[in-house]
């Protein structure tokens, strides 16, 4: 059977030269600067004087062979041929002829693609699989990212915002979407469900003790079977027994809530690369649209576009204006949840008296 | 396809509604318009299992163990659990592909891989996963071999999945960003690609990520998202054009200038003269990119680029999140030989973390553990004050080494000055 089988070319990671609009390959490493015409639309300058039009839209992100060709077909009309994905999941065509650029942006958005997502717009959010096709998701991300979606689209399309927002989804609290300006995470709020007739089948009992973050998982003899129990005191309803051991059920239709992070921020510019920090929980997870989550969101961005400063990031305005001023002027509760206990925690004290009046 | 068997979908058809493109109506031109009723009937089942999982607010996918011959990974298995009520998606795997650096297609080439998508799955594709990867999502345990061999023929190949080397990530870089300082396409290509084997066949203690990007901007966010982050930079004084320097000002005001570059500098490194030219401290820039983003056509890096690394970036589980921490402060990335070394100290380092990390354990929770002095000790790289953010606090600490630690330090030092 086996030397029937095709042996695979282990090529990985492939050339992307070959595949490269030509001005990038004349050009690269040579860009002086870049402009921004309008909002979707990047104007990048060679030192050769050679100039360069990217056009951005946004897509639904998980495209159908439809779709796709749709896009691909656009780039054949209006764009010499060439495209590329951001890793938001926006594609970007280039044009070199300035005059190409307003038929290339009608073709998009006649094909009801949306044109903008450059400077400080807010972006793509970046999501992961969810319902579709996760084996762990509390929620959905595509749904949840084109409800949003709908609701931002003139934020999208637009450069008023401060600086930039880039918003994530995660559908657990592994939290594959990543760090956000704004961040929607699923957050568990009770311990697992055990289905002890399947643990000692399914699950590899050492490797799900090991894989608790806070030791509350032991080996349990439950109706003469081994199983595994859970020190619900010691519990943090995190999920991350629930992959390697799938009859410990952490999802729920009820208690599986949303969270709201902010401030998570992975430049270098002006300060150092930020994590998120919580400020909201205990959203209901409401398909198909997720409302309330999305008010949340809304609300954040208002007060974020109010009172930021030109160039302040979610975590540059809240470091300058102070947590409980975000917390007054979002008019989000304030917490015990929100003051950390875990690791490092320490470090997230006021040891000072620089407080606001 | 019988429209008599078509899932009634009222939930999703809800995300149909609003401006932005729903992923919905893709699907279910895929049902009702797709030539192949294959497609059209694992769509019209995937559609029946969303809306079941909209309605009960509860996923229906579990893993399982499939890949193509020669590998052990680079699939991601799903099995349907309401498999009996939705049978024609009751096998539904997701391909992870490698793209290039930057993610650059050929609409020919697009074209091609929905060509090959659709006749061998369901015609649905993601670009690209957060990973990095093409994610070609839904097909058979057959068809996973037959897509994969006809995409490899025409020069694709797996990711990673599974404790293993992942598909990298590269910024736009060079390609279309003034304010790259390094070959992003290159850098990622000599890292991933020396590794093929350990993306292929997972046998690491757990994931590992390379993830590139051309300036401390870091829009590939590879210091939080990857074990293994390379970041352009340059040392010697960032370009300064005082033409476009008074232009942006006869534009924008000093104001501006002084609200939105000067003051915001973290090291107070620039002035802004009286007679609108600017001044830069450059011994104290530490090149956060701020002034350059906003000035963009009066200020750009300077010419002596290179690279640093940080190790150790990741999300949450298990131990909380981390970001990398710098291992390498500077390092020329010109020759061959510079990408040797940069080959090197990554085999170096996946070397150690395959002996000493613990089951499931990230390159930086194992640095946590272990401390960055052994980690550093054990991949052979020296300590450079670059790599705190401020020398220990605690006393509490056996210290009898210090001559002899002293000793190195300046030993280091000479040599460097006898360059």
């Amino acid at each position: 059977m086996a030397q029937d089988m095709r042996h695979p070319i282990e090529s990985g990671c492939p050339d992307g030269f070959q595949y490269m609009h030509p001005a990038m390959r004349r050009n690269y490493g040579q860009w002086k600067y870049h402009e921004h015409p309008r909002p979707g639309v990047l104007l990048h300058v060679a030192n050769s004087g050679e100039k360069l039009w990217t056009v951005k839209c946004g897509t639904q992100r998980i495209l159908d062979v439809f779709s796709l060709r749709t896009l691909t077909k656009i780039g054949d009309d209006f764009a010499d041929g060439y495209m590329r994905f951001t890793i938001r999941s926006n594609v970007e065509y280039v044009v070199t002829d300035e005059a190409k650029v307003q038929p290339l942006i009608d073709a998009i958005e006649g094909a009801g693609f949306i044109v903008g997502g450059t400077a400080n717009s807010v972006a793509m959010i970046s999501h992961t699989q969810g319902w579709l096709h996760c084996d762990i998701p509390g929620t959905d991300a595509s749904g949840v990212v084109k409800a949003m979606m709908d609701e931002l689209i003139d934020e999208f399309k637009g450069h008023n915002m401060p600086n930039r927002v880039h918003i994530t989804t995660s559908c657990c609290q592994i939290n594959c979407g990543g760090q956000g300006d704004i961040a929607i995470n699923v957050q568990h709020t009770k311990p697992p469900k055990i289905n002890h007739d399947l643990v000692a089948n399914v699950c590899e009992r050492p490797s799900v003790v090991a894989r608790c973050p806070v030791a509350a998982i032991r080996p349990a003899m439950v109706n003469g079977k081994p199983s595994l129990e859970v020190d619900e005191k010691k519990c943090i309803c995190c999920g991350a027994c629930f992959p390697p051991c799938p009859p410990m059920q952490i999802n729920d239709a009820e208690d599986t809530k949303l969270a709201i992070w902010v401030g998570g921020n992975h430049s270098n510019a002006r300060g150092k690369p930020t994590f998120q920090k919580l400020v909201a929980a205990g959203v209901p997870n409401n398909p198909p649209r997720w409302p309330e989550a999305t008010a949340i969101v809304k609300r954040i961005l208002k007060e974020y576009k109010a009172g930021a400063k030109d160039w302040e990031r979610i975590n540059d305005w809240i470091d300058r204006i102070g947590w409980p001023r975000f917390f007054e002027v979002t008019g989000l509760p304030f917490t015990k949840y929100h003051i950390d206990n875990w690791t490092g925690a320490r470090a997230s004290l006021n040891a000072s008296t620089h407080i606001r009046f | 396809m019988d429209k008599s068997k078509i899932h009634p979908t009222p939930m999703l058809d809800v995300l149909e509604d609003g401006p932005w493109p729903s992923f919905i109506s893709g699907f279910k031109r895929m049902r009702d318009e797709h030539p192949d009723n294959r497609i059209n009937e694992t769509i019209n089942s995937l559609l029946g299992q969303l809306e079941h999982s909209y309605e009960t607010r509860k996923g229906y996918w579990k893993g399982g163990t499939v890949s193509v011959f020669g590998y052990g990974g680079g699939i991601i298995p799903r099995f349907s659990e309401v498999a009996k009520a939705f049978p024609e998606s009751k096998e539904f795997h997701t391909l992870r592909v490698q793209p290039t650096p930057g993610n650059y297609y050929t609409t020919d080439m697009l074209n091609q891989l929905a060509n090959s998508w659709e006749k061998w799955g369901s015609g649905m594709v993601t670009f690209h996963g957060q990973t990095g990867n093409i994610m070609f999502i839904g097909t058979t345990t057959d068809n996973t071999q037959h897509f994969f061999d006809e995409i490899n023929e025409y020069g694709w190949d797996l990711g990673g999945a599974g404790p293993c080397v992942r598909t990298a990530m590269s910024c736009v870089g060079a390609a279309r960003c003034e304010q790259s300082c390094a070959n992003e396409h290159a850098i990622q290509r000599h890292l991933v690609n020396t590794f093929t084997d350990d993306v292929h066949r997972p046998a690491l203690p757990y994931k590992f990520k390379f993830k590139i990007s051309g300036c401390p901007n870091d829009c590939q966010n590879s210091i939080e998202r990857s074990d293994f982050s390379v970041i352009g930079t340059w040392r010697d004084e960032m370009k300064v054009d005082q033409a476009e320097v008074k232009a942006f000002i006869a534009k924008k005001g000093r104001d501006y200038v002084l609200d939105n570059v000067t003051s915001r500098c973290p090291t107070n490194c620039m002035t802004l003269n009286d007679d609108d030219t600017l001044a830069v401290d450059n011994s104290n820039c530490v090149r956060c990119m701020h002034c350059l983003n906003v000035m963009n056509k009066a200020l750009s890096p300077g010419d002596d680029k290179g690279v640093t690394i940080l190790i150790g970036g990741k999300r949450t589980l298990k131990i909380g999140d981390l970001m990398g921490t710098v291992v390498v402060p500077f390092m020329k990335l010109d020759t061959a030989e510079d990408y040797e070394k940069l080959v090197e100290l990554a085999s170096e380092i996946i070397d150690f973390f395959a002996e000493n990390a613990l089951e499931h354990e990230r390159t930086g929770e194992m640095i946590e553990r272990i401390g960055l002095v052994n980690f550093l000790e054990g991949i052979g790289v020296e300590v450079d004050p670059n790599m705190v953010s401020n020398p220990r606090q605690s006393s509490y600490v056996r210290m009898d080494g210090w001559d002899e630690e002293a000793e190195k330090w300046f030993a280091r030092k000479a040599e460097q000055a006898a360059g």
